[in-house]
């Protein structure tokens, strides 16, 4: 076969990772509209449109603009986050056991949660959102400086996780502490420990809109340095890459991403477990594709959960997505793992 | 002079293992570095491949201090494939060779016709273009290798460092890849540098051969002039007969026994 022979067919296992792309972001439009449309008041989907386009006021208008709109937006940016971020530290670590807590950034989200209210007497879900963010950055930097001591030329996969568990450890068992002595804290770590994505207005989805774009846009770049560094460090090295700076923007795009989602939805990082696993069938080892796959399975798994806990429950009731997402998901993952045994990062 | 060592000085931790070495590697040739277990080689060869930063001294590529150029723009004239690497498992045979490309770019141009042509081009070189959308876990090990060395073609660099290539391989998938790496030399006039441990495959190979103990050269040059019985005694303890290869007229080492070690 000459030369000419092959890049037809290079060309095709191109066309088809696009067409993939496409199913997956049509996947998470149908979500959207199902998340929008279904609940405990059922809105077709013309009265949908007409409450965003030309609102007159009407109930339904204000279901529309003022609880769903931003519960859903809120369910795109946790999922894409949550998926992109597990497939980042899973191959980063090159584990796929990784999720994307393991640099200490969940518990650093709750423990500066329930420390805000009793030490600085916060109130108010926004309030909350700020603290938790501020506590998954600096987890996430004491996580990375612990990873650099004893290994030379910056952390190895090995260190970061050591020293994501144990700050991760210490962390729990001060929150744990908090929320004993004081029943406010309690109640706000409860809630946020069940992971949700309900009654949360437009400014959160604002809020934490900017730390999930500039996440999204450093793991995108992050992709071809991690493919690289996925055939070892030497190979990486050999191919021009700096080991260093690709991990450090990396680490740095998950710490936004998993600080921006679980600070505002609570702890929902099994999500960053499995979608990566989803993935992985449908775009190879390639994370420039297995990123926007994750991210995308991501947002459809996310408010596809929600809207099933809008349902199942007994109006006007319902279950928490972070509970049906470990119910479903669970078994699920389970049932993945046996099938096809996990693969070597 | 293509590349070269001069007076480097290499460890890992608390351990020096080469001190103060000096080589030099001439355009197009194929120099294979051969020595016992632990002598020093494959470690010389990291230095060379800027995988290593060594304690002393320098390592030059075209006169300029290696270390002090862009990585990147290394990758573009340089190319080195590690001892027994390991893919991320379900890596096909055309994505790892399309990562070879990696050097050639950047953020926003993912892949462009000549990334295209070199991919193509290598996966032909390396009899794989059948197998491009393997799984490289589905192949054998010489075909494996082939895959690997595949890889560092698309990189498109006229010098390639070669760190045990045939390791893991049978005696015939050996001879395949030291024939593809022969013909990369004579065709492409490629600079290679390897590392192997069969003496007999380097001889015929290799047009100059560098045979290293303790971390210094005890000698090097065409492959009759280092392959000798006393330098099997002096660098490999081994009391050998040395004979003509029938085939290719090199040096062929026929081991008798080892040296009694004091």
């Amino acid at each position: 076969m000459s030369a000419t022979a092959v890049a037809p067919r290079l060309h095709g296992i191109r066309r088809r990772r696009g067409l993939v792309l496409a199913a997956l972001l049509a996947a998470v439009c149908v979500a959207v509209v199902l998340s929008v449309t279904i609940g405990s008041k059922a809105v077709p989907l013309a009265d949908a449109w007409r409450a965003l386009t030309e609102p007159t006021g009407t109930e339904n208008d204000i279901v529309i603009r003022s609880l769903r709109v931003p519960r859903t937006a809120l369910g795109v940016l946790a999922g894409l986050a949550l998926g992109v971020a597990g497939a980042l530290m899973q191959g980063h670590t090159r584990n796929p056991l990784a999720d994307p807590g393991l640099l200490g950034v969940t518990q650093g989200a709750a423990f500066a949660m329930v420390a805000s209210i009793i030490l600085l007497g916060a109130q108010s879900l926004l309030a909350y959102i700020w603290f938790g963010l501020a506590g998954a950055l600096v987890a996430s930097v004491c996580v990375f400086a612990l990873g650099m001591v004893g290994g030379r030329g910056g952390p190895t996969p090995v260190t970061l996780a050591l020293a994501g568990t144990a700050v991760s450890a210490f962390l729990y068992a001060l929150t744990s502490a908090i929320v004993l002595l004081d029943e406010q804290a309690m109640d706000v770590f409860r809630f946020w420990q069940a992971g949700s994505v309900a009654g949360r207005g437009p400014d959160v989805v604002w809020q934490v809109l900017p730390f999930i774009l500039v996440g999204l846009v450093l793991a995108l770049v992050n992709a071809p340095g991690l493919n690289a560094l996925s055939l070892g460090e030497d190979v990486a090295r050999s191919l021009g890459q700096n080991i260093a700076l690709t991990r450090s923007v990396g680490v740095t795009a998950v710490t936004l991403l998993t600080g921006a989602a679980v600070a505002s939805c609570g702890s929902l990082a099994f999500v960053g477990l499995v979608v990566p696993h989803l993935a992985r069938p449908l775009s190879g080892t390639d994370h420039r594709w297995l990123l926007p796959y994750s991210g995308l399975i991501g947002a459809a798994l996310l408010l596809v959960s929600d809207v099933i806990g809008r349902v199942v429950a007994p109006s006007p009731g319902e279950l928490e997505v972070g509970v049906v997402l470990a119910l479903i998901g669970a078994p699920f993952f389970v049932a993945l793992v046996r099938r096809r045994k996990p693969v070597r990062l | 002079m293509r590349l070269q060592a001069a007076g480097v000085t290499l460890g890992y931790g608390d351990r020096v293992v080469v001190d103060g070495l000096d080589l030099g590697i001439e355009a197009g040739t194929v120099t294979t570095i051969i020595g016992p277990n632990g002598c020093g080689k494959s470690t010389l060869l990291r230095a060379l491949g800027r995988l290593l930063k060594p304690r002393g001294g320098e390592v030059l590529l075209d006169g300029k201090r290696i270390d002090a150029m862009p990585t990147r723009e290394v990758a573009k004239v340089l190319g080195v494939l590690p001892q027994a690497p390991t893919a991320p498992e379900g890596l096909t045979v055309a994505d790892l060779v399309a990562r070879g490309r990696h050097p050639h770019q950047t953020w926003y141009r993912q892949w462009s016709s000549d990334d295209e042509g070199a991919v193509a081009l290598a996966l032909e070189l390396t009899g794989l273009a059948d197998l491009a959308e393997r799984p490289l876990d589905e192949l054998s090990g010489g075909q494996r290798q082939r895959a690997w060395i595949s890889m560092a073609l698309a990189q498109g660099t006229d010098l390639l460092l070669l760190d045990e290539p045939t390791t893991f391989l049978d005696l015939a998938h050996q001879v395949e890849v030291l024939e593809l790496v022969r013909n990369l030399h004579q065709e492409a006039g490629r600079t290679i540098v390897m590392v192997l441990h069969d003496l007999n495959l380097a001889a015929r190979y290799a047009d100059r051969l560098v045979a290293m103990r303790g971390g210094r050269v005890v000698a090097a040059g065409a492959p009759h002039e280092v392959l000798t019985e006393e330098l099997m005694r002096e660098v490999f303890e081994l009391d050998a007969k040395v004979i003509p290869d029938p085939v290719a007229g090199t040096p062929m080492v026929v081991p008798i026994r080892p040296l009694s070690r004091p």
